[in-house]
């Protein structure tokens, strides 16, 4: 048993003395000069601490100095240490080395301590091909990779330690271009997916539901779309494991992080940009199906900006079909769906309250705020 | 001599764990409770074989699988399981919160074993059963008062039976309509009991569920966006699982009367507001009561129960068949109901459940029904203000404001500060002898914790309760890890929640546990 850990030991910098993210070397300087603790290996000490009595059944394969090892050796542990050998501030680019080496070491599950720009590295490291899992520790903190609380992760660690099996879901990287988050605007985007483990029992409450269930729900919710299309009319399915299970159940390809448009069960185009889009919706109707992306439940504007302010307005607000599984609007805590899609008397349009499919003949109506 | 020292508090519990297997596994082959008399010469010779008179499809090709054991030993099983439990009769069973745990008088439970209504049987003729059927007349009229209602059922068995009769009265309605294609909506609330919606998608309706507004209030603007020509009816309970009363309940009502939609009144626990407000001055069409939350009769831990569906006059000719009637002399059944619903469950009620609830009503009177609602809101908002005292704990919605009967608390703070969950919590405040439940999944509140108070317990019993809470919660602060491990003194354990979602690792009969762990 492998248990590999890589703190990004800048995470969460730049938060501190109000930089909004921590990405880039200069600003990381500007961090430090401003003050700025380094908190990452705080937080991943907390996860260590719940492994610490574990410590002999499993081997701990972090990188070296702030990285990982010293939290690994504050806690007590006598870590196996691999990766770029750098000290003081490290780059995107020790987190992704780092990532990589541990993935050829072959080590069981990878946790890492950042936000959503570490969970971005991790992702274009190791892709789906190792479970991963995330302390939070970041500044940004929109992706669905991480656990509710550093001993959260230890915990689900702990279990797979102790023998019991990794469920796995893919879930969603998500990050900001900081540029642009530091110049006043936001664009986000859908990175990809890790496969992260279920947070089960202890970690989050009992009855989250499992991967099974999940799959179930998403199901019902496929259903009920495909009962409601109807001969002659385009379904363009934004990106997300929700609006791909729609795909699954018509038996066609799915992009996980584009938007494809199907004719029934024919695939008219898969990864569409806006141009395309347009031009397949010049004449003929479509139905717009998307799923709120990542946890504050935007519905345009973050991951799907393809499907822009012109698709939008041409194809109706009332042919726009939102899907959500009950668990993510309650993970809203009450707070109403976004939509950011760079047209402000189009978001105004979109405000209101509209159905949401939450499974076979359920629907939800929930408030979307511009 | 020396006084006995106090009790400490929280008081030290230690409960029993017998490790008793189940009861199958006790079976012993040949092993017997009762030996039966042979049958009398005299009367073999008078009836001959009897069993030669039952059909053949009826008779069985094998014995039953049934446990072989001793009366001790079935004795012994059932009384070690018995002090595995917990219950109104041992601990302040305030933590069942929307279940209404109160209590449920000794003398209504000798009353329904007396041998006068234990050897009733439900085909005698109604001239012999007079006295049954006037209770069921009486309770009538009693909930008629209590809700404003034109005519009650009192056939289903539970709760959910009798909204299940509701969504079927509901569709009769508009089937006469002609209008019964085209509804095909049911809206509900996401803190209505979950039933609504259970019953409603059941009996094939696509279900539409609000979401509250900021305050924690169904948001009258998401019904106006629901509703339509499409709307059957809304199925809401008020207060809500919150313990918020909606005030703009009459709006919600008149929302929906104005696309052609009726209005259910889910009065499954109305211990707040009896004798205060009433579902018929409300404008509803359709209500129900589980005679076992408001009205005291025992919940029986899964039936049988009792639910009684209230209707307005529009509604009459669809209640279930059959109903009692008083001609000012006798009592009888009426089954010539040609557009009722039909039946929902055999014969006319759970009778024992009937005149449990008909007895608690007789002796408290209409002033004691609404004092019942009165003491029941006063301890809830007493029990709140001592638990927001507790760090860690906090209150979602309309912040400051008082509830109705129970409380939809949250422990989120103490999780983020500590890495405690609400359901471990539970786990620990079973050793110290009560429980308390989070909530409906999925969690809308997270970190739930829902008490209801009740009118039954004391000052003293609700200030035990919450030295409970607060040794706990204090625990999570200093010494997680003993919550994180509990139970210590109690029976139950942790129990691993994941096969749940996968029907091939439970079973339900002990056939069905053979077979799938062969």
């Amino acid at each position: 048993m492998r248990i590999g850990l890589i703190i990004n030991p800048i995470a969460g910098i730049g938060g501190r003395v109000g930089l909004k993210g921590s990405d880039g070397l200069e600003t990381q300087q500007k961090a430090l000069a401003l003050g700025a603790q380094t908190l990452s290996h705080l937080r991943a000490g907390v996860t260590l601490e719940t492994l610490f009595p574990v410590k002999n059944l499993f081997e701990l394969v972090t990188a070296a100095g702030l990285m990982g090892e010293t939290a690994a050796r504050q806690h007590g542990f006598k870590p196996t240490v691999i990766g770029p050998q750098s000290s003081g501030l490290t780059s995107a680019e020790d987190t992704r080395q780092a990532a990589r080496e541990m993935l050829d070491d072959s080590i069981d599950l990878l946790l890492f301590a950042g936000g959503d720009g570490t969970a971005r590295d991790i992702f274009t490291a190791v892709g789906t091909r190792v479970p991963v899992l995330g302390i939070p520790a970041g500044v940004k903190i929109h992706s669905a990779v991480f656990a509710t609380h550093p001993r959260a992760a230890g915990e689900i660690a702990a279990s797979f330690i102790h023998g019991k099996r990794l469920e796995l879901r893919e879930s969603e990287v998500i990050d900001l271009d900081e540029e642009s988050y530091r110049a006043g605007t936001i664009i986000t985007k859908l990175y990809g997916f890790l496969n992260v483990p279920i947070l089960s029992h202890k970690v989050q409450n009992k009855k989250a539901p499992s991967p099974g269930r999940e799959f179930a729900q998403m199901d019902a919710i496929a259903a009920d779309v495909i009962e409601s299309m109807q001969p002659g009319w385009l379904t363009i399915l934004g990106p997300g494991t929700t609006t791909r299970a729609i795909a699954d159940r018509l038996g066609v390809p799915k992009t996980l992080v584009g938007v494809d448009v199907y004719e029934g069960e024919r695939v008219i185009a898969l990864d569409a940009g806006e141009a395309k889009l347009l031009d397949l919706i010049a004449d003929q109707p479509a139905k717009i199906v998307v799923s709120p992306v990542g946890g504050q439940g935007f519905i345009f504007g973050r991951g799907n900006q393809q499907i822009s302010p012109n698709v939008l307005r041409k194809v109706g607000r009332e042919n726009i079909i939102l899907i959500s599984l009950m668990e993510k609007l309650n993970a809203l805590a009450g707070e109403p769906f976004l939509v950011d899609s760079g047209d402000a008397g189009l978001d105004g349009i979109l405000a209101g309250y509209m159905p949401v499919i939450s499974g076979y003949h359920e629907k939800v109506i929930y408030r979307v705020s511009a | 001599m020396k006084a006995v020292a106090p009790k400490p508090s929280p008081r030290r519990f230690h409960q029993a764990s017998w490790d008793e297997p189940v009861i199958f596994e006790l079976s012993q082959p040949g092993a017997r409770g009762v030996l039966l008399p042979e049958v009398e010469e005299a009367i073999e010779l008078e009836v001959g074989d009897v069993s030669s008179h039952l059909p053949v499809s009826l008779k069985r090709k094998n014995l039953p699988v049934l446990p072989e054991m001793a009366q001790l030993h079935v004795l012994r099983h059932y009384a070690r399981l018995s002090q595995e439990n917990l219950g109104v009769d041992l601990n302040i069973d305030i933590g069942q919160g929307t279940c209404t745990m109160k209590y449920s008088p000794k003398v209504n439970d000798q009353l329904a074993r007396s041998p006068k209504m234990a050897d009733l049987h439900p085909l005698q003729d109604e001239s012999t059963v007079q006295g049954m059927l006037e209770i069921m007349w009486k309770l009538e009229q009693f909930l008629k008062e209590i809700s404003g209602m034109e005519r009650f059922s009192l056939q289903p068995g539970a709760g959910s039976a009798a909204i299940y009769a509701n969504v079927a009265m509901v569709r009769a309605y508009h089937e006469s309509r002609g209008e019964g294609k085209q509804r095909d909506e049911v809206i509900t609330t996401i803190f209505s009991h979950p039933s609504n919606a259970a019953c409603a998608k059941t009996a094939g309706y696509k279900v539409i569920t609000l979401y509250p507004d900021a305050d924690g209030y169904p948001d009258l603007e998401a019904l106006k966006a629901a509703v339509s020509e499409r709307t059957a009816a809304l199925f809401i309970t008020n207060p809500e699982d919150t313990g918020i009363f909606n005030d703009r309940i009459q709006d919600f009502v008149k929302t929906v009367h104005a696309v052609g939609g009726l209005c259910v009144y889910d009065q499954a626990n109305a211990n707040g507001i009896l004798g205060i407000t009433r579902a018929r001055d409300a404008g509803f069409d359709l209500c129900h009561f589980n005679l076992h939350k408001t009205f005291s009769t025992p919940h029986g831990s899964g039936g049988p129960a009792a639910g009684a569906c209230g209707v307005a006059p529009a509604l009459v000719p669809f209640l279930p068949t059959p109903t009692i009637e008083f001609d000012g002399e006798r009592y009888r059944l009426e089954f010539n109901l040609p557009q009722s619903v039909g039946k929902t469950r055999p014969w006319y009620g759970v009778a024992q459940n009937i005149l449990k609830a008909y007895a608690w009503i007789m002796s408290l009177g209409a002033d004691g029904l609404k004092e019942v609602a009165e003491i029941a809101v006063l301890n809830n908002n007493y029990l709140l203000k001592k638990v927001l005292e507790i760090h860690g704990v906090s209150m979602p919605y309309s912040k400051g404001r008082h509830r109705i009967e129970q409380v939809r608390y949250s422990w989120e703070e103490m999780y983020r500060e500590t890495g405690v969950h609400s359901e471990e919590m539970e786990t620990r405040v079973a050793d110290f002898g009560t429980h308390f439940w989070t909530s409906h999944h999925p969690y809308v509140v997270p970190e739930p914790m829902t008490l209801e108070p009740t009118e039954s317990y004391s000052q003293a019993d609700l200030d035990e309760y919450v030295a409970i809470l607060k040794q706990v919660a204090h625990e999570a602060y200093t010494d997680p890890e003993i919550i994180h491990s509990a139970p210590h003194n109690s029976t139950v354990h942790q129990a691993n929640h994941e096969p749940f979602d996968n029907p091939e690792e439970w079973a339900v009969t002990w056939r069905a546990y053979k077979r799938k762990t062969k």
